[in-house]
Order: C-alpha cells, then structure tokens, then sequence
C-alpha cells in the first residue's frame, strides 16, 4: 500500500506526525498545514528570551565572571547557546503540523550564520533567528532581507563590522576601507543568486552602501553595547550606483533603498522560488512549480504568506514521489515526535545533530546546509543516522511498534518496512528499522 | 558541543555529561546480614532466541547432526566444542564459560522454557521478563518483585535493583527502586541490524541500499586494518554491573541485556554470527568474573532467553523461532560443573510441535530454585508474588552451592 497523501504532506510539510496525530488530522490536513500560514503573523519560540543586545550583554558578564575562574563553571557562551537550543527544540516539538517551524529552518538556513565564527556569533545566532527571521517568515521577504542584514549576527559573521567606507571620516583617519564579504553574500546568496545579473562593480558599490553598520561596542557610546547601529563616521560618503541605479547618499536609508530593490528584482524571485522548490519538493525542481512560486513572489511583491500557500496548493507538491531525503535534524525532530520523545536536552540536540552532519546554526559556509539527497546519504551520513535510531529506540518505553508504524505511517508502509518491524528481535530493534525505514527517511 | 551526548550517535562520543552514574533513585543501606553469604544475583537478558542446541549442542544425540547440517557442532575434530559431559559440548566461542565449568562454577539446564509457548519475540520477551504466566502483563519485572520480596527480610537487607541500559529492562521495573546506569558506549549497528537494513533497503530503495553497502563496505576494509578491536558495549555494561554489584552497599540484584540472537539465517556453526555473539558474551562472563573480585564466591549470574530455535536448520542456514533452549548459570556461588536436562530426544515425534525441542524444565522453577537458595525466600513468596500463579512449580533446588 502507498503512503497516505495525507502522510507524505506532513513529511514534506511539516515536521512528522506526533502520536494521534493523523487521526486528529484526518481529512483536514491540507486546512492544517495552510492553517499555519497567517499573513504577518510571526512564528516565535515558545520562551521568553532576551533580545541580541541582552544576551550580548548576558555574554559580557558571563565572560567577566568566567575567566576570574575559567577551571570551573560553564563557558556562557555555550550556556546561551543551549538556552537558545532548547527554545528551538521546543518549538519543533511543540509545532502542529511544524509547517511554520520548517520554514523558518528554510529561511534560517537561506540567510544562515555560523556560530563557528566566533563566541559572539555562537551566542547571538539564536536571537538573530528570533529577531531577523521568525517575525518575518509569513510577512515580507524585504522585511526579512532587512532584518537579517542588519542584525549583529549578520554583521559579525560576514565581516561588515568591520568594513570602513575608504572616504568616510574614520576611513580617511585610520586608512582602513571596504570589507566586501557582506555585499557578496548579498548578491549572491540572498537575493539575486549567482548568475542573477550583478558584476563585481555592484559587489563593490553595495560594500560602500553597507560602511558605517556595524555593532555597538561595550562603552555603548554609539548605541546600546551588542546592537546593530549605523555609524556616519564609518559611512562611505557619497551616492553609490547598484545594478544600473543611482541611490543618493541618505545615511542608513541607503542600504534600506538598495535592500527593497534587491528584494524584488526578478532574479530574487526565480532565487528564492527555486530554493522553496528544491528544498521543499525535490532536489531536481519541477519548472513548473518555480515557475509558479516565482510569478507569485512577483505579484505579490514578495509576500512570504502568499508564497508559502502558492507552495502547499502547487500540484507537485502533492506528487507521490519522495526522492527528497529529510535532513538530519528533519530526521532528529522527526523521530522524537513520533517517539512522544519529550527530552528536547539542548545538549542531546546539539549533540546528535553535530554527529550526525548538521551542527545547529553551523553550516559549512554561508550558503548554509545542502539541500541534496547525495550530501545526506553518505556513509558515515547513514552510520550515524543507524547509531541515532538505536539510541532513540533504546531509550524509548513502552510504544508497540505495530502502533507506532500506523501512527507515522496510516497504514501506508510498505509490505517489506512492515515485514521487518514486525520479525525485528525486539521492540528496540523493530522501532530502530522503523525510524531508518525509506517511509520515515524519505519525504 | 563535544560535551552533551546523552543521545550522540556515535560510538567515539560518550553517553551523558559525566558519562558515569545517573539515576542513583535509591541508595541502599549497609547490610546487616549476620553470618549467612551475603549473595549477588544476576540476570542476563539474552534477546531475540538463543539457539540451545548450538550453544550447548548434544553431540551424542543420534539426531543431532542431522537436523543441523552446515551448523552442527561436534566432539572432536574441525567442529568441536568444548567438552562438557560426553552427551554435551559447549560452543568453542566460550572459553570462558568451558573454565568456570571445569572449575564448578556454572551449569546448564537445558530443553528449558518459560510458560510461552507461541514465537513471538516481543511477547516472549514481556513473559520471560515480566515472569508473569501470558503477555501484556507488564507493569513489573520478576526481578524487581524479588527485591520487593527481600526487603522486609532480615536475611538480606533491601539493596534496590540495578537495571543496565538507557531504559531499564522490563524484568528489573516495578514498585522496588531502580538504581539505572548506562554504558558510556552506545551501541553500534550491530552486524544483525545493518543485515536486516540492507534487506530491507535492497527490496524497496536502492539509494539507501547503496549508501549503506558503501558503509559497510568502509567498515569491512576497517575492521580487516590491523588492532581494530571494537569497543563493545556488552562488555563496558558487565564491566559496569560487575562494579557497582561489587560494592559493598551496592545493589544485590541486577539485570543487563545483549541483543541479536535472532539468528534466522547464517547462523553459523563453530565460527559464524552465532560464534562472534557467544564470544561476546563469553568475553562478558569474564569481565562480570574480573570485575566482581572478592565478591564473585558470592555470586549467581543467569542467562536466559525468550525462546529457543528450531531443530532443524532453515533454508538459509539458520534456525527459527523454537521452544526449549538452555539458561546457564555462571558464578562463584553456583553448584556447577552439570549439564542438566531431562533430555527430550531430537527424533520427529520427539519434538514440540513437529519442530521444537520440547521443553522438559520451567526457567521459572530454575530461577525461583536460586532464588531460594541463595536468598531463603519462600517457596510460597516466591509462586504468590515472584512469579504469580507458579505456586503448584517446585523451585529448581540446589543450583546454589551451600555457603562456605
């Protein structure tokens, strides 16, 4: 027997059905996923967590306190870092169908930071996700673009704070000028795509529009310590031309100004189409849905709720073919749903998803994570994904497999996946090939 | 984050911040026993169908060999098992295990079973475990119900119950308290998983059976490297037991668990996949040996499992789910050096069913027998509350030697 439709929408939608949850469901999951996606609504954590400037701040104190006794007590870094785990593992946890929650990894991912980058970016990469991405993912994606590029995270993490406008006051002082990272990402990974239409020349011109953002020092006498500020002394003086147009020099508007017109440039649209497509329905994407996705990006002026709904209505989205492989943490909240596994331990998340491929907020490069199959079913991918199901099974009490087969699959596995949890030597080893089925890997 | 691992799924990392000791729900007081041995039981959970006829193999049967082609072990020559007895031979992966029999310290039972009587795993493990008379009984283990038992008694005074694993097994839960500690090593893909994996994979998703062959295929080239023992975890989780049962104010009572009897195909005979199970296990008897020291003149150890197999080896060189097999008792305290059986015969009329050795012991009889003798428990305690509704079962006596 096939997989449900219903199934293989909250695999690819969501985040995996929770036990009870296709029943719940039945009949009305389209109504649940699209149910998700209110128009300006942001998607939050469910916990009260401070923003950038005071966790920064919390880091400061942490450190200061740290280092009069570094041999004992924890590196708060690490400490603000797992509370910011913890929120978003609830979150996954706690999500309905988690259509909402798997679009803010997507977008969390499109404009990724690596806590690798440093103590502060490890510390602020869960406040830039509550800040620049989850207010944001059914609003504009303009309103996204801007937050992401201005956040501290953002700053620190692709270099802009320190990027000094050549002609600016602090330029002409210190002889220091442009940091371009920033102004390339931009371009190439955030909005038009590489190929998207943009010479180096707009590499360099956006880099000038960019001098002067930065984030605030601890004397805090330019801004509030750990903020993202603009600063006149740092800003290169003078109209810049991006793309074939001029943008006159009106402090921090400049970059707002070249950032709303980025966001709605055609290329952006047919990026980001593109990106929702493969990441969501198939790695090769059909034309025709990143048609769709693009043309609706386009006339709705970038309206992410408009967008994620074009998604979820596209007729490939509702194909029956599962060639996309869930990424690992797709794969980690996947089976603690359906295990009624209500652990969430940052340390455990963190843990398992630096084992298995996908350290949290530390992807490879600024690309963020792959988004193919090929990159996930490595061997050392499947061995550890193995080693995961195992442990997750063998800590697990109680769930019949044969339940726990029609509760993540509604009856639709197939003969052999039923076979084998059926003759599994134990109860550990039955939900172990359960969760390493193809019905569970795929989507 | 190199710290944080409880669920880390790689056998480099380490299970929990400390990796040591979790769990510590009961700390037992100091026994006040007067005189008496102040006796260790443990019980291991041998999971998914021991193959008695392979592990303890009656050579002398005249049927054996027969049933057992490409499997059947021998007396003497390429295939032979350690001796035991003249009728039995143990399999040669348990040097271990052929010494303490040699030195009085362990006995077989064989053509032994629980009360089940159906062939399913799960079913058979909640029955063996829970040592209740049918399935889906399974708010407590008999294990647990004995230190319930033992509590109140002056003889041996309440130690709490020590459960090996990430979950403590069905057989030690229950109203007692549960003293949990877990390897730091998870388990590997054990050979019988990632077989069971591929089979399924190959039948419906050749990207992921080609993923997994290539792991495989890495681990094979891996393991054919010089010094690259494993680590195992069976072995780290008796080492563990063995020295929290040693302590003085340790628990008396512990439970732990190896998994991948299911030997339905290549089983193997005197080297195979049920020869590197038997030697890991064997491997455990001496860590559980080693590690108890001073205490192991005190100690009973029980291996049991859910079921049996079938007599006659299967079409793929294996064996299925059967009835009767062996529990092997290992340990200082153990009146050894026997194979005992009320030996049921291999010939077709003889077996269960048409095709199991048929069961002529009750595991429950042997494991209330060591219960009493080593903790004096009452035969009616024991068939009341142990294991309910076993009170017309007589206890298996005498498997405990007398204390010194």
């Amino acid at each position: 027997m096939a997989l449900p439709t219903e199934v293989i929408l909250l695999q690819r939608f969501g985040l995996g059905p929770r036990p009870g949850d296709l029943a719940r469901l039945a009949g009305r999951v389209d109504g649940a996923l699209a149910g998700e996606v209110v128009a300006g609504r942001p998607v939050p954590v469910p916990a009260e967590l401070p923003d950038s400037a005071a966790v920064a701040e919390e880091l400061r104190e942490g450190l200061a306190r740290w280092d009069e006794d570094r041999m004992r007590g924890r590196n708060p870094a690490r400490r603000l870092f797992q509370r910011e785990v913890r929120a978003r593992g609830a979150a996954a946890l706690a999500a309905g169908t988690g259509f909402a929650e798997r679009l803010v990894w997507f977008w969390s991912n499109h404009f990724c930071v690596s806590v690798a980058k440093n103590r502060l970016v490890r510390t602020l990469a869960g406040a830039f996700e509550r800040e620049a991405i989850r207010p944001h993912v059914f609003g504009r994606f303009a309103d996204m673009l801007a937050a992401a590029e201005t956040h501290p995270a953002m700053l620190i993490y692709l270099d802009n704070r320190m990027s000094i406008g050549p002609g600016s006051r602090a330029g002409i002082r210190t002889g220091r000028g442009l940091n371009e990272n920033l102004a390339r990402e931009i371009l190439e990974l955030h909005t038009l795509g590489v190929g998207g239409g943009y010479a180096q020349s707009d590499v360099a011109a956006l880099a000038a529009v960019l001098t002067g953002w930065t984030v605030a020092g601890p004397k805090g006498g330019k801004g509030e310590p750990g903020s993202a500020i603009f600063d006149s002394a740092r800003h290169e003086p003078g109209a810049k031309a991006v793309l074939g147009r001029t943008y006159p020099d009106d402090g921090p508007g400049q970059l707002g100004a070249v950032l709303r017109d980025l966001a709605t440039h055609p290329s952006t649209a047919l990026f980001v189409a593109t990106k929702l497509a493969r990441h969501f329905v198939a790695d090769v994407p059909p034309p025709s849905l990143v048609d769709a996705l693009a043309r609706r990006f386009d006339e709705t002026g970038g309206d992410l709720a408009a967008v994620s709904l074009a998604l979820l209505d596209a007729p490939e989205a509702r194909a029956p073919d599962r060639g996309k492989v869930r990424s690992p943490q797709e794969f980690l909240f996947a089976s603690l749903r359906l295990l009624g596994d209500g652990a969430g331990d940052p340390g455990e998340i963190a843990g398992s998803l630096r084992a298995l491929g996908q350290p949290m907020w530390e992807p490879p490069g600024p690309n963020g994570f792959p988004d193919l199959a090929g990159h996930w079913l490595s061997p050392e991918g499947i061995e550890a994904r193995m080693e995961t199901a195992l442990a997750l099974a063998g800590r697990t009490d109680g769930p019949e497999p044969a339940d726990l087969l029609s509760e993540a699959f509604g009856g639709g596995a197939s003969e052999a996946t039923a076979k084998a949890v059926r003759r599994a030597e134990s109860r550990g080893q039955a939900i172990a090939l359960l969760l390493m089925s193809p019905e569970f890997q795929r989507r | 984050m190199g710290d944080c691992t409880l669920l880390t799924p790689t056998r480099r990392a380490i299970l929990g911040a400390t990796g040591a000791l979790f769990a510590w729900s009961f700390i037992p007081r100091v026994a006040s026993a007067a005189g008496a041995r102040d006796a260790r039981f443990l019980t291991v959970v041998l999971r998914g169908g021991l193959d008695g006829l392979s592990a303890v193999a009656p050579v002398a049967d005249p049927d054996y060999t027969a049933l057992r082609e490409g499997i059947a072990l021998a007396a003497e020559g390429e295939h032979a098992g350690h001796a035991l007895d003249g009728f039995f031979v143990l399999h040669p992966a348990m040097p271990n295990l052929a010494r303490l029999y040699r030195a009085g310290q362990a006995t077989i039972v064989h053509a032994v079973a629980t009360g089940y009587r159906e062939r399913s795993h799960f079913d058979g493990q909640d029955v063996l475990e829970s040592g209740q008379p049918r399935p889906g009984l399974v708010g407590s283990g008999w294990v647990n119900r004995l230190a319930s038992v033992l509590e109140p008694m002056d003889r041996v005074s309440p130690r709490g119950v020590l459960g090996v694993g990430q979950i403590p097994p069905l057989i030690v839960r229950g109203p007692a308290p549960v003293l949990g500690w877990a390897p730091q090593v998870l388990p590997d893909a054990d050979d019988d998983f990632t077989a069971r994996l591929h089979d399924l994979y190959a039948g419906t998703d050749p990207m992921f059976a080609e993923a997994l062959g290539r792991h495989l295929e890495t681990e094979r080239i891996a393991a054919s490297g010089p010094a690259t023992k494993r680590r195992n975890g069976f072995t780290e989780a008796a080492a563990g037991a063995a020295r929290l049962v040693a302590a003085d104010d340790g628990p008396r009572l512990a439970a732990l668990a190896l998994d991948g009897f299911d030997t339905h195909a290549n089983e193997g005979g005197a080297n195979g996949r049920l020869a590197k199970l038997l030697g890991t296990l064997d491997e455990g008897i001496g860590v559980l040996e080693a590690g108890l020291g001073a205490r192991w003149r005190d100690t009973a150890i029980l291996f049991v499992t859910e079921f049996g197999r079938t007599a006659r080896v299967n079409g793929t060189v294996g064996t299925d789910h059967g009835t009767a097999t062996v529990a092997m008792l290992v340990g200082g305290a153990v009146n050894g050096g026997r194979v005992l059986a009320d030996w049921p015969g291999l010939r077709a009329a003889d077996l269960h069913e048409g095709r199991d050795l048929r069961p002529t012991a009750d595991l429950r009889a042997v494991a209330k027998g060591i219960a009493a003798d080593l903790f004096e428990v009452s035969e009616a305690r024991l068939g009341d509350e142990v294991f309910p509704g076993t009170a017309g079962l007589a206890p298996y006596r005498d498997l405990v030697a007398p204390a010194a």
